[in-house]
């Protein structure tokens, strides 16, 4: 009873690393992967960092395996986009520890900016990777993962999806094994150094290894079938199999608990037992072209969906003859709630400035990316961690004079250091006329709270060097930089037209810690509060889009409520004291001084 | 107290609650909170919710799904006993969700998102009258009020947990049991408090 816990899937692939010996684990915070790091960096003896992006935590633990322990690097699906080039080539080499790479998909595109299925990947680089559906697979799969690692000399992949990442489910965890120290300084160069020679070499091993992996898939008994009715049988990996088993627990099922590479003879044995076989996943055909290219007829994507994660119902109504009966209850259409800057954020003021100021923002991932909605508009485009600059730089070039103090590169403190420090070099070079702006709020935001370089704390809470993003820029070649308050409209405004009119590129740091950061930004200020007696109705306030500024028509006042200060004023704004950390922005730019401190 | 029968079992062996609500109002904490109740009950039991950028102020919403073998951790449209809208018009936005004979327990607030904060849109007048279950179906509770009763209407979660713990054959003393080491000792009280006033409602 006191081992059965309800754990996340991320939760659980830390545990399970844990008990297995893992001591050094290397990522990049990015949802659905952040709470992996952050729950295996609190258990006892381990050590664990974030790095500054993908490719370089990728490449510790490389080096941690290299010197013979075992090394986890966790990412989101697209850091595994910059994490690829290290990738392709610790294939070939191999570990002398261990080396697992988690890779947290997702479908849905709940927080990110695509939906690429990363099992591609697997392929790819020539990589095994395993498949958990639930966290108590996620739990074994990892020391699995480890295992096969070892025995193979391979980097293996741990694929999740958000779904497996974030629900909770019970895990039976066990105490830890004894850790041996089994590192040590081994020198090898043919089969570490990969210069086209012995990289030739490695090649022929890569292939060898898949081989061996092929028939280890065979009898790998997380390649489980089940059988029951045999009328129709279902091949699944991951979460769409326990959506398949909720609707339909009486057909048969071929569970992958390996996805690359897949077990061919298992597969036949199975489609010759069944009379009618579906392939369920999530995305990309993966598994599917692979089972058709072995002359195997399927359904697969000519009944489910490419796009989206799957639920129940979709895999009912993918699967079911009969027709499928509506829900009972059809929802009225109802306002939508998008999520939202929060109150008091600091991008707010930053981007309602270049919201106004009409110039193109290329921007980045981050909170500040959804300043691209009603009202602010202040964000024009968002591709990829790090591509704001170089793409403000592209832009500016091409449109050559008609660009001039119109285009602003964006990006985020956290995102500036995982890779926006190349874009600013290749702008000082190749003489830019941009204007970039780090939205420096003194965290990584958007995935919760995460240390970076710049925060002066590592991930396990020890201080730390603080990078200096204005030295850097110095560094970089970038002769103006600047620094702002983005809760000082006048300042921002003012500074950020300047440094537009200006030729050459120039560096802003818009530095206020996020406003629910309380280590850095302290606690709230006090509440402001609209006087209806000085409120003319102009709405410029809610320009802002400040979650406690909203707007109250006079026809829903009472009559003797109404304070009318101008002719054609048909209602005012109210703020939400529970709501208003006091940031004052919308006190700026009220004309009539309507915004106003303290108690009515 | 007449206590109501479990409308949440149907013929299922696996039954399904949904939370909807917005991003701050606790949601997670009282889904983990049920779940650790329903664990030290023998249940088998899975949850799901996104996290990310649903926190910023959107939705949140968390699947909670018991019984003695739990596949998937998310209910299919149509398939949840109850439905607990922390916010009013959470309640309309998942109703697809709830079974015909499922219940809803509705939360007596508002939180207005951004376009009816900018006067684009209308927040909805009547939520009761939009709901088309039968008038037993619908609990409405003022869990804020009774929050503040308690001592801190940041219980507001853990008044709707009491709420709900009346449609659930899950024994009393295991809530107080959780709901004691799941909070720091400070706020035990207020959050008893808090779901013994929800029970009782």
């Amino acid at each position: 009873m006191k081992n059965r816990k309800l754990m996340s899937g991320n939760e659980a692939i830390a545990r399970g690393a844990y008990e297995c010996g893992v001591r050094f684990a290397s990522g990049y915070p990015g949802t659905p992967s952040t709470e992996i790091m952050e729950s295996f960096a609190r258990y006892p003896g381990v050590y664990a960092e974030w790095c500054p992006n993908e490719k370089v935590g990728l490449e510790c633990a490389i080096g941690a395996a290299l010197a013979g322990t075992k090394a986890m690097a966790v990412m989101k699906h697209v850091g595994v986009n910059v994490a690829a080039d290290p990738l392709f080539t610790v294939s070939y080499t191999g570990t002398n520890g261990a080396l697992v790479i988690i890779t947290a998909d997702d479908p849905s595109l709940h927080s990110s900016q695509n939906e690429q299925d990363n099992r591609n990947y697997a392929k790819f680089a020539k990589i095994p990777m395993l498949e958990p559906a639930d966290s108590a697979e996620a739990y074994a799969f990892i020391k699995i993962a480890f295992a096969l690692s070892a025995q193979f000399d391979t980097p293996v992949f741990l694929r999740t999806t958000t779904r497996v990442s974030h629900s909770k489910s019970i895990v039976e965890i066990a105490d830890p094994l004894p850790v041996e120290d089994t590192t040590q300084i081994r020198f090898n160069a043919p089969k570490y150094v990969m210069v086209p020679a012995m990289a030739r070499l490695r090649r022929i091993e890569v292939e060898k290894r898949m081989q061996a992996l092929r028939a280890f898939a065979e009898t790998f008994p997380e390649n489980r079938a089940e059988i029951n009715r045999t009328d129709v049988g279902v091949i699944t990996a991951g979460i769409p199999y326990h959506y398949a088993k909720d609707v339909f627990p009486d057909y048969s099922y071929l569970k992958l608990g390996m996805v690359h590479p897949i077990p061919e003879k298992a597969i036949r044995d199975f489609a010759d037992r069944i009379d009618r076989l579906f392939v369920i996943e999530e995305l990309d055909p993966f598994l599917e072209e692979q089972i058709r290219a072995m002359g195997i007829p399927v359904t697969g994507k000519d009944a489910f969906p490419y796009t989206n994660e799957f639920d129940p119902g979709v895999v009912e109504r993918a699967m079911r003859t009969d027709p499928v009966e509506d829900p009972a209850y059809v929802p009225p259409v109802v306002p939508p709630r998008p999520p939202n800057l929060c109150p008091g954020c600091p991008h707010r003021g930053l981007f309602y400035v270049l919201g106004k100021l009409k110039v193109f923002a290329a921007g980045d991932i981050g909170c500040y990316t959804l300043s691209f909605m009603k009202p602010l508009e202040g964000l024009h485009a968002c591709i990829c961690m790090g591509a704001s600059i170089g793409m403000a730089h592209g832009m500016s070039k091409a449109l050559g004079e008609k660009g001039k103090g119109k285009v602003v590169g964006v990006i985020g403190d956290s995102t500036f250091i995982h890779s926006g420090i190349t874009p600013l070099l290749n702008a000082a070079y190749n003489r830019s006329d941009c204007v970039f702006i780090i939205c420096d709020n003194r965290t990584t935001a958007m995935t919760g709270m995460q240390e970076h370089p710049a925060t002066g704390f590592t991930l396990q809470g020890q201080s730390a060097k603080a990078l200096d993003f204005e030295r850097l820029a110095e560094a970089l070649g970038i002769d103006q930089v600047r620094v702002i308050d983005p809760y000082d409209i006048r300042q921002t405004r003012a500074v950020i037209r300047e440094e537009l009119a200006r030729s050459g590129p120039s560096l802003i740091v818009s530095r206020r810690a996020c406003a629910l950061f309380r280590r850095a930004a302290g606690p709230p200020q006090k509440p402001l509060r609209v006087d209806p007696g000085k409120c003319i109705g102009c709405r410029t306030c809610l320009g802002l889009g400040c979650p406690p500024i909203s707007w109250r028509k006079f026809s829903d006042q009472a009559p003797d409520q109404i304070v009318k200060n101008t002719k054609k004023q048909d209602g005012n704004a109210v703020i939400d004291p529970q709501l208003c950390n006091g940031c004052t922005v919308c006190q700026q730019l009220c004309k009539a001084g309507a915004i106003v401190a303290g108690e009515e | 107290m007449s206590k109501p029968k479990d409308r949440a079992t149907g013929e299922k062996s696996v039954r399904s609650i949904l939370m909807a609500g917005v991003g701050g109002q606790g949601i997670l904490r009282a889904s983990d909170i049920l779940c650790e109740v329903m664990i030290r009950t023998g249940l088998d039991v899975k949850k799901s919710e996104v996290h990310g950028m649903a926190q910023r102020g959107g939705c949140v919403t968390s699947h909670v799904r018991y019984g003695t073998c739990v596949h998937s951790p998310i209910a299919k449209k149509g398939d949840v006993g109850i439905l607990i809208a922390f916010e009013k018009m959470e309640a309309l936005r998942y109703l697809d969700y709830l079974r015909a004979e499922g219940i809803a327990i509705v939360n007596d607030t508002e939180i207005y998102p951004p376009a009816v904060n900018l006067g684009e849109a209308r927040y909805p007048d009547d939520i009761l009258t939009l709901l088309p279950l039968p008038p037993a179906s619908v609990k409405m509770v003022r869990a804020q009020e009774m929050g503040v009763r308690a001592g801190n209407p940041r219980t507001e979660n853990i008044v709707l947990l009491g709420v709900l713990s009346r449609y659930l054959t899950l024994e009393p003393s295991v809530w107080d049991e959780v709901l004691k080491v799941s909070f720091p000792a400070k706020l035990v009280d207020a959050n008893l408090t808090a779901f013994h006033l929800g029970r009782v409602a």
